[in-house]
């Protein structure tokens, strides 16, 4: 409040038992300096609680689906006319044509339970399931031709908004308002959930399908995404591990202190800093119009993003190394080990627990890196799951930042559900990753 | 089935060293975020039907998707480029430079873009002079540039609400930022008579259009450089607000927005396609033809993309905001013969 100038004269006697009035301004400033650093964490605090609100609220929801169970005809008519069951010729039967199964066995259901809506006709009435269902059926068809002619029973997706009307997105009054449902369309799924044909339950598809079209929200899952993350981690892993320790046991441990390894320290630390969109036009520009490889492949986003960490784990390595008492090193190489032997039998084992953590915070670090993808084409609308691995890292792939990227960008407001959902999926995976790195550090640092 | 492939994987971290890349078996497609909803669509339902891989949908903008297009053949650059607007010379040019020569240029459709404002506010019945004349950065009177000083509507036209002007609308960088500056901005100059009033005051035709096209930067009106569900967020925060929207997003979002008439005329699908409601323009999509053949699966989703059960009045296309072309049978006839532009090389 006040500087020092401020203060009247000390007073000439000063006693250990009375606290004089600068000892108390010493003290009052201590206070307030302590109310000001619980203020900052309080307000981190309070900035991490309604973000993880704001995301729980709108994705937890994401993880569960509205499913309609239905009874559905495979006519034989319709799915395979000439009836000898040639799995070409059932082929050319398009998802198109097995709208209208659907439509019949929902209006084959809805009489069953005794169900009529006013006002709402029977192409209305099939659109409150999703449009995935065709191609649901189809696949099951063709897996299984003999079962033409017979009566299934599916699971299929509802809706989007018929998805949301349970989840609490959707209500009768904007229902009025929305050109892509009506109320009638609501009050059919209520009474299709009275006579439990209806039902809302874990949504497993969310984590395991892929990606959908705009006009499927209601089936759009993360499984592309994950397995493109997972496949870029062990490429990383895989490539910045081995180089970034080589790298750091070399400069600590081997390398001659003089100016060409201050220079190279100088540019490890300088590279940690560079703004990862850099690493993504280098990706581009060396990786695909250099070297040839594919686009919108993990392999090149593993490599982008191994560039990208591998100055995290030299740092991270040399910090480890460097922690480690020389003692230890002058011990082995006073029973007579190399120095090789030294590093790689007594320094490394015991600096292993911090290389570890390090790797893993690249690793995160680099898990939820959306800016360098961009460029090297990841951030895309991929539908086809990657193969298995070796090949797999050649073909196309999402990733899960980028997954919350694109859906934050389409027009239908079930996908800002489904981003909410992707991230609090992302977040559980970095949470995961972070712990491990400290339980790693708790369980096997050593200290000196 | 991913588990097992998420397994598979897993133990086959140790085999994961340089392996030769396979032939590329998916049309790679990549340009407009205007068209990659509806390109998204196509892909979905081609992979359904089809024994193809479903092709990959990338977005990024009729620029940078054209630029990328032009940037040579083989298997390592994709094979369709989409465009909320036609190729340029310039890019024609670019791509001749790099050996792709032979392009078959596709019109899909046509895209309307709409005025919206939140569902609970006024209803507005918009000229494009109501917004020259609202957004203009300086108006011409007199022979001489006045700075627009207008903040409600009302003062624009007195038959509209008086509500602050407060819009928002594509940034430059935007494809429909080129559409709403000539088909709404400009137009609303001449119709009102500013333009001829500025030719007959000596000013020179050039100066005069620019003159017509500057948007006011004084906050009446914000450039928004995201897509359509940020202008969504600045209208659910801002009730005042009118932004731009494509005609698609706005039929997703009935519920919270309004749609304001332009002329009159209310916009759809339908009053597009006639030509009624003014404000639209054509959505391409651009094929290397050196890549048919070569990367399976190219013409037959061309073909599919244009087929009448998809981009047809009656298609998944049309029901999610496309308004389809009347004259699609001359591009499905492009596609079958190949035909490409300026008669090829």
């Amino acid at each position: 409040m006040s500087d020092i100038s401020a203060i009247p004269a000390a007073a000439p006697h000063s006693s250990l038992h009375r606290q004089s009035a600068r000892t108390k301004k010493r003290n009052a400033a201590e206070k307030r300096f302590q109310v000001y650093g619980m203020m900052a964490v309080g307000f981190g605090l309070l900035a991490l609680v309604v973000l993880l609100a704001s995301i729980l609220g709108n994705g937890l929801s994401s993880f569960r689906q509205t499913h309609v169970v239905l009874p559905v005809e495979l006519s034989e008519a319709r799915l395979d006319k000439s009836g000898e069951r040639d799995i070409e010729a059932i082929k050319k039967v398009s998802t198109f044509g097995y709208a209208p199964l659907i439509k019949d066995a929902l209006a084959r259901g809805m009489e069953e339970s005794g169900i009529a809506i006013e006002g709402l006709d029977e192409k209305d009435a099939g659109e409150i399931i999703s449009k995935e269902a065709p191609a649901q059926i189809r696949d099951f068809v063709i897996a299984n031709p003999d079962l033409i002619g017979t009566t299934q029973e599916f699971r299929l997706l509802a809706n989007g908004r018929i998805d949301g009307y349970f989840k609490g997105r959707v209500s009768m009054e904007s229902a009025a308002l929305d050109s892509n449902v009506s109320p009638a369309q609501l009050q059919l799924a209520e009474a299709l959930k009275e006579a439990g044909l209806l039902t809302t339950g874990f949504n497993r598809d969310f984590i395991t399908a892929p990606d959908a079209s705009d006009q499927r929200p209601e089936a759009a899952g993360l499984g592309v995404a994950i397995l493109g993350s997972l496949y870029m981690m062990l490429v990383v892993l895989v490539l910045a591990l081995p180089i970034g320790v080589a790298a750091s046991i070399y400069l600590e441990e081997f390398a001659p202190k003089n100016r060409w390894t201050d220079l190279i320290e100088v540019n490890i630390s300088n590279l940690a800093a560079v703004p990862s969109i850099v690493f993504g036009i280098l990706g581009l520009a060396i990786f695909i119009n250099f070297a040839g490889l594919p686009q919108s492949a993990p392999i090149v986003g593993g490599l982008v993003l191994t560039l990208m960490t591998l100055p995290t784990i030299i740092i991270a390595t040399r910090a480890s190394l460097k922690s480690v008492p020389p003692s230890i090193r002058d011990a082995a190489l006073g029973v007579g080990a190399s120095k090789m032997q030294a590093v790689f039998h007594h320094v490394l084992p015991l600096a292993a627990p911090g290389i570890l953590t390090g790797t893993i915070i690249g690793l995160a670090q680099a898990l939820g890196e959306t800016a360098p993808l961009l460029l090297i084409g990841m951030v895309a609308f991929v539908k086809e799951f990657p193969g298995a691995p070796p090949e797999g890292f050649f073909d196309p792939a999402s990733a899960l930042p980028v997954q919350i990227y694109n859906w934050t960008q389409r027009a239908d407001p079930a996908f800002v559900e489904r981003a909410s959902g992707a991230i609090i999926v992302l977040l559980v995976f970095l949470v995961v990753m972070n712990t491990i790195a400290v339980i790693l550090r708790r369980r096997f640092e050593r200290r000196w | 089935m991913s588990l097992v492939k998420l397994s598979v994987s897993a133990l086959a971290v140790a085999a994961a060293s340089a392996t030769a890349a396979a032939a590329r078996d998916q049309v790679q497609v990549a340009g407009s975020s205007t068209v990659l909803p509806y390109a998204a669509i196509v892909a979905e339902a081609f992979g359904e039907n089809f024994d193809f891989p479903t092709p990959v949908v990338e977005s990024g903008g009729s620029s940078a998707g054209l630029k990328k297009f032009c940037e040579g053949l083989g298997e390592n650059t994709i094979d369709i480029a989409n465009a909320s607007r036609q190729i340029r010379e310039k890019e024609i040019k670019a791509c001749a430079e790099n050996g792709v020569t032979d392009i078959i240029e596709v019109r899909i459709g046509y895209d309307g873009i709409v005025f919206a404002s939140d569902i609970n506010g006024n209803s507005f019945a918009f000229t494009p002079e109501d917004w020259y004349k609202a957004l203009a950065a300086e108006h011409y009177v007199d022979g001489a540039l006045v700075k627009n000083e207008l903040t409600t509507w009302d003062q624009v036209n007195p038959d509209l609400p008086a509500q602050p002007i407060q819009a928002f609308i594509p940034g430059t960088k935007h494809g429909t930022r080129e559409v709403f500056e000539e088909k709404v901005i400009l137009q609303g100059c001449e119709d009102g008579g500013y333009m001829q009033a500025m030719l007959d005051g000596g000013v020179d035709e050039d100066m005069a259009e620019e003159k017509c096209m500057a948007i006011r930067t004084d906050g009446r009106s914000v450039d928004i450089d995201g897509d359509y569900t940020e202008t969504l967020a600045r209208i659910e925060s801002n009730k005042d607000g009118i932004g731009v929207f494509g005609l698609s997003f706005y039929e997703n979002n009935t519920d919270k927005l309004q749609v304001a008439t332009m002329t009159g005329v209310v916009p759809s699908t339908e009053t597009i396609s006639t030509g009624e409601y003014p404000v639209s323009r054509p959505l391409f999509f651009y094929v290397k033809k050196a890549h048919i053949g070569v990367i399976p699966g190219l013409k037959e989703y061309a073909e599919f993309f244009v087929a009448d059960e998809i981009a047809g009045p009656d298609g998944p296309l049309a029901e999610y905001g496309l308004v389809a072309d009347p004259d699609l049978a001359t591009t499905q006839a492009t596609i079958a013969d190949e035909n490409v532009m300026n008669g090829g090389s």
